[in-house]
């Protein structure tokens, strides 16, 4: 039986006609309605209940029982719906309420019906607008006339079937092609040593095995390529060898090096486990992580970055943490691509761009946690392969988070129901996309249930307090074979699969073992904490289900009742992983003046204003206000700022329900540059820890007490040339964290970013966590009253080398990259941190992308109030004093009868008066008797708002 | 010493704002407790334990079916049993409003409870005119003559923000609208920042709604619900605009809401 509700579709049918006009379609007409395919007639009378109840709202909406599929002469009917298997909230929620209102055993599934007119449009250009706007094929099916399938179950076959997979006496090739074939994404050395080791065993391995040993070797749970040995060749422009080293794991030499050499008293916890943490005072510890979710936000942009969202979210939960903020930063192609220039196997980035955010408000605005930070960038570089970070912040009692099971204890799994979804996440994260990776991968992405992950979240933060468990994991890439044997790895565990709770019968043992099911967390539980447990699972309608016990004696054992899955030792499982050694180069790039993209120099108003609308820069205005940013009540320093709340922010202050004493905040910040990058990617290191930190320390944070992550997304690393970039901003890493006394306390690499051969640009997200003393004091971007003294704190170079400016109107020659070396940005933060600290700052804004000149127009129009500045006459050109991305400055308003106060606090430090705020709506910047820029407000927003292409 | 009255915050699975409506609440001088359904399905605790009850923010189930449907399937009646003495406040909101909406309670509709004819409701909430989910502050003004005097007697403006993809009040002629306030079951209108009328306009109106309509209230009064966030101003900190336009905090609604629960 069929059931369609059709009205109120009307702004829906409006975002579907505008999505079409992007792909090159022309809809004259769009009708929008859902459609319930029953798998019973439930009589006339239960399906008039379930219309009123639940489905037909009696004032936009009517309901039709069977209506014909077609929809009249002109109109082309296309309907949507989930594939078997992908999760549909929707139909789960139908079927439950059918039962409450006494409709027992009702199967649902879901579709959208889209009724669509316009000229040429047939049933061939139906089909071509389904295929592109309406549907994904990595989880949807459509089409054309009408969707009209069988509601059935699926059907269970071989589910207690393991299949033995030979490797022991294939030679080198064919093991080459089992890995491919099976998406293992092992090396020949690492089949080798599994075809060893089973060759002593006199065995060869199950299907589950292969697929365990292949899940935990993943560069994504194993990190082999910032273990790996490196040999770094060291060359100048001209190709000859300046100096060769070796570098014994990046991890451990640079990035958890600063980290141990620094680790100040506030340091909880760094790189052991799923999430950083830090003392955020006696009482509080505050965990951090930021993951990415590249390759499935690629495929299928929704549930790629929709459950991106749930992953790092759960993370936190797995220090048992309470998640409390979150924030994304994207990385599309560019949004105005011309459709033929849009290569085979790759959604426009605009629909990538529409998905991914969709995706990400969805799952964060459902789970009631703000969004309060976030960037958005575009480069012809991530056309093929965008980028999406998703961090989340949580907080916990002081040392509540346990972290060491007992032998005896329960392995318990809770929370969503397994099914065959996102089968091989963590090794298809590790391979590069290419044109057919979609059809190959088709189980790999998935759609998130924000509701079952918001019960597990309430559900943990209680069984942490009542001290339920011994030990906590997520299940993420990998599924219960990662979760179950990290946290096994030192017990041995013996579990059966067999009453795992499955969301539909027919899987497979090593499916359900490797299934990425999302929603799902594994404990150890002490027997005894059993009943306390399920009792809290009942309150908060998650599911708790008992697997097995944690062993003692070193073997991860995995059944399907009476069948053996996966029999073996957790030493080899976790240890046997052979180290890669690999080679690297950098060759430092000729100092050469570069055209830029939209030719030479043109006047600095004129440059202002291109920069305020290029993708990095402008606003995100309309893209910050789908995302959640006041849930919890506690976001002080939001994403926009000033009287018409549109003026951007630098970092975000917030504090948890109800706030802390003494109005303590924490902040959070962010840097990323892959345009700096591109020139040297030890200069993009630094400045974007840099960025970072100023972003906390321009909102009050105590520089003192600033921790790190890092979030390397880049080529594939087997390619020395992209190696050696990245072992050069791993060395930025360590020089920066150093400077600033900042350690890294969690960070993540994605690796193999690459599409048709090509490598996205080397990017480091550098993300920076603080803590503001007195969040009342916390200055904003915006400028706040005429006769405010504007400061640029920190000196100016000849920096324009990687700039925005320098990517539009070219680099002059003698340009350099901002660094570190002519700085000591410690003790500047400290001296700003202290006027802040007095009261003595009224707005700061740092600059970034675009220069001084951005950031002093970015002020200007967050506070609609103007501004007369006058450069020094030093030895520094206008451009690069307009433009130049010099680091460690910041423009700073301070009340003329404040200005001695400042200037005395700032004693010792590069402060320059640049000028003075005023009412007169317009930015006018003198250099001597010349006027560089002179623009009003409004020409200022409609470059920067107005024109912004998001 | 002024009694604390216990009110009920309910939970869903999908709840989310039921924290910071609980604070609100105790800032006011209530005793809030979250209440989730299952203790209420399993009988550890009945509304008629509270002097008010409270439906929070949030996405309860999903709103897979239609914002607030569910949750109007799973506790409509009983909000319907414990607000029909006409006396209980109880106060839904963004979620809940959506809620006791779809449960019959807002809307314009009559049950034929109070003698009068029968009649369906006339108003509902629909996606957002923009077609997405919108997180803005908006300034609301309440409507005087308010059958609810606990939220038309807010004699100045408020300013809280909305956090939502379907709040558009939808109603099928404007005439319904009109009808809408002159029966006095307009609680709250979306206004511009001066006080002034939004008529209609984006984004002083965030969503579309007719007759910029933010909240309703039923025809006895002690019904309310409303699409923006009170709670999330309920103290000078939480300001968006950090002062610029003092006087303006959302707390007077829950001071009147525990107010209300106290005197009965």
């Amino acid at each position: 039986m069929r059931l369609v509700i059709s009205g109120g579709g009307e702004p829906r049918a409006a975002a579907v006609k505008a999505a079409a006009g992007h792909a090159g379609f022309s809809l004259r007409g769009c009708r929008v309605a859902r459609v319930y395919l029953l798998s019973a007639d439930p009589g006339e009378a239960a399906v008039a209940r379930l219309v009123d109840a639940v489905l037909a709202d009696p004032v936009t909406e009517s309901a039709a029982v069977d209506p014909p599929l077609e929809a009249g002469p002109g109109v082309v009917v296309v309907e949507v719906g989930p594939l078997p298997g992908v999760t549909d909230v929707e139909a789960r929620e139908l079927e439950a309420a059918a039962a409450r209102l006494g409709i027992e055993g009702l199967r649902v599934a879901t579709a959208t019906r889209f009724e669509l007119e316009g000229d040429g449009l047939d049933e061939v250009v139906a089909a071509r607008l389904a295929a592109s706007v309406l549907a994904n094929a990595t989880v949807e099916r459509f089409a054309v006339g009408g969707l009209d399938v069988e509601v059935t179950e699926p059907t269970s076959v071989g589910v207690d079937v393991v299949d033995i997979v030979p490797v022991r006496d294939l030679d080198g090739p064919a093991r080459g092609e089992l890995s491919r074939s099976r998406l293992l994404s092992l090396d020949a050395a690492e089949m080798a040593a599994v075809a060893a080791w089973y060759r002593d065993e006199g065995r060869d391995p199950t299907d589950a095995e292969l697929e365990t040993l292949a899940q935990t070797w993943s560069e994504h749970c194993a990190h082999k390529t910032f273990k790996a040995l490196i040999h770094l060749s060291h060359e100048a422009a001209d190709g000859s060898v300046i100096d060769k080293v070796t570098v014994d794991g990046l991890l451990s030499t640079y990035l958890r090096a600063a980290t141990e050499a620094l680790w100040p008293p506030w340091l909880r916890s760094a790189f052991v486990d799923n999430a950083g943490i830090l003392a955020f005072d006696q009482f509080t510890d505050v965990a951090i992580k930021v993951e990415t979710h590249n390759h499935p936000s690629a495929l299928e942009p929704f549930g790629g970055a929709n459950t991106g969202v749930g992953g790092v979210v759960r993370d936190v939960i797995g220090v048992s943490a309470r998640p409390v903020a979150t924030l994304d930063v994207l990385c599309f192609g560019p949004q105005d691509l011309a459709l033929d220039q849009v290569p085979q196997g790759v959604l426009h980035p605009r629909q990538v761009a529409g998905g991914v955010v969709a995706g990400i408000g969805d799952y964060g605005n459902k789970l009631g946690l703000p969004t309060v930070a976030g960037a958005v960038l575009a480069d012809e570089g991530y056309l093929g392969n965008p980028l999406v970070f998703a961090g989340c912040i949580g907080l916990l009692p002081s040392g509540s988070h346990p972290t060491v099971p007992r032998v005896d204890d329960r392995v318990v799994v809770l929370g969503g129901r397994t099914g065959r979804d996102g089968i091989h996440g963590a090794t298809f994260s590790s391979a590069e996309l290419a044109v057919d990776t979609a059809a190959v991968a088709g189980t790999v992405v998935q759609i998130g249930d924000p509701i079952t992950e918001k019960g597990v979240m309430e559900l943990i933060c209680e069984a942490r307090d009542a001290r339920l468990y011994t030990a906590i994991t997520d299940c993420g890439a990998g599924g219960l074979s990662s979760a179950v044997g990290e946290m096994a790895s030192t017990l041995g565990a013996d579990v059966d699969l067999r009453d795992a709770p499955l969301k539909y019968p027919g899987l497979r043992p090593w499916e359900v073992w490797l299934s990425e099911a999302q929603e799902r967390m594994v404990l150890a539980v002490p027997a005894e904490h059993l009943d306390a447990l399920l009792a809290l699972g009942e309150r908060w309608g998650v599911e708790v289900t008992d697997l097995g016990r944690f062993t003692g004696d070193g073997r991860l054992v995995v059944r399907h009742g009476a069948v053996t899955l996966v029999d073996l030792p957790v030493d080899f499982l976790h240890d046997g992983v052979p180290r890669r050694e690999l080679d690297a180069v950098w060759r430092t790039p000729p100092p050469a003046a570069t055209t830029g993209r939209l030719g030479g120099a043109v006047a600095p108003t004129d440059a202002l204003l291109t920069i305020l609308g290029h993708p990095d820069v402008a606003s995100k205005e309309r893209i910050v206000r789908t995302f959640d940013h006041e849930v919890r009540a506690g976001t002080v320093v939001r994403p926009l700022c000033g009287p018409e709340a549109d003026g951007p922010a630098d970092g975000a202050v917030f504090v948890p329900l109800g706030g802390w004493p003494e109005g303590r905040a924490l902040a959070v910040g962010l840097g990323i540059n892959p345009r700096l990058g591109r020139v040297d990617p030890w200069a993009m290191a630094v400045g974007v820890v840099d960025e970072a930190v100023r972003n906390l320390v321009v909102v009050g944070a105590d520089p003192d007490r600033i921790a790190l992550l890092d979030n390397f997304c880049w080529g594939n690393p087997t390619f020395p040339d992209r190696l050696g970039a990245l072992v050069r901003a791993c060395q930025g890493c360590y020089d920066a964290a150093m400077a600033y006394k900042a350690p890294f306390v969690s960070g993540k690499d994605s690796l193999y970013n690459e599409f048709a051969g090509s490598p996205i640009p080397g990017t480091l997200l550098i993300t920076a966590l603080g803590v503001v003393p007195d969040a009342g004091l916390a200055p904003t971007a915006d400028l706040q009253a005429p006769g405010g003294v504007l400061y640029l704190v920190g000196e100016t170079g000849p920096h324009l080398a990687g700039s925005l400016h320098a990517e539009l109107f070219g680099t002059p020659a003698g340009a350099q990259v901002p660094g570190l070396c002519h700085l000591k940005p410690l003790a500047r933060y400290r001296a700003l941190h202290r006027a802040i600290r007095a009261g003595l700052v009224r707005s700061a804004h740092d600059p970034s992308e675009g220069g001084l000149a951005v950031a002093l127009a970015e002020s200007v129009l967050a506070g609609r109030m103007g501004a007369r500045i006058e450069l020094p006459a030093d030895a520094i050109d206008d451009t690069s004093w307009l433009f130049g991305e010099t680091s460690g400055r910041m423009v700073v308003e301070v009340a003329p009868e404040d200005a001695p106060g400042f200037e005395a606090v700032m004693a010792g430090e590069a402060v320059t008066r640049l000028g003075v705020v005023v009412a007169e709506p317009s930015l006018e910047v003198a250099r001597g008797d010349a006027t560089l820029i002179d623009v009003g407000i409004d020409q200022l927003v409609a470059a920067w708002r107005d024109g912004s292409p998001w | 010493m002024v009694s604390r009255p216990r009110i009920a915050v309910l939970h869903a699975p999908g709840t989310n704002r039921d924290g910071e409506a609980a604070e609100a609440l105790e800032l006011s001088g209530a005793e809030p407790a979250v209440v989730l359904l299952t203790d209420l399905a399993a009988g550890r605790t009945t509304l008629d334990d509270f002097a008010g009850v409270l439906v929070p923010g949030g996405f309860s189930y999903g709103d897979a079916l239609g914002a607030g449907s569910r949750l109007a399937l799973e506790v409509g009646h009983a909000l319907s049993a414990y607000a029909a003495d006409g006396a209980r406040p109880v106060l839904g909101i963004c979620n809940g409003f959506q809620a006791l909406v779809r449960a019959g309670l807002l809307g314009g509709g009559d049950d034929g409870a109070g003698g009068g004819p029968a009649t369906p409701r006339v108003a509902t909430l629909a996606d957002n005119a923009g077609g997405r989910f919108e997180c803005r502050w908006v300034t609301l003004a309440a409507e005087p003559n308010c059958t609810a005097d606990w939220v038309g007697g807010i004699d100045h403006l408020v300013a809280c923000p909305v956090a939502h993809g379907e709040g558009r009040i939808a109603v099928r002629s404007l005439a319904d609208a009109a009808d809408l306030a002159g029966r006095g079951l307009v609680a709250l209108r979306y206004v511009n920042r001066d006080g002034s009328a939004a008529v209609g306009a984006y984004p002083a109106n965030p969503n579309g709604s007719a007759a910029d309509i933010a909240g309703l209230a039923n025809p006895a009064g002690n019904v309310v619900g409303l699409m923006p966030h009170p709670e999330d101003h309920v103290r000078d900190s939480q300001d968006a605009f950090r002062g610029r336009y003092p006087g303006r905090l959302a707390r007077t609604l829950f001071d009147r809401f525990v107010a209300r629960a106290r005197a009965h």
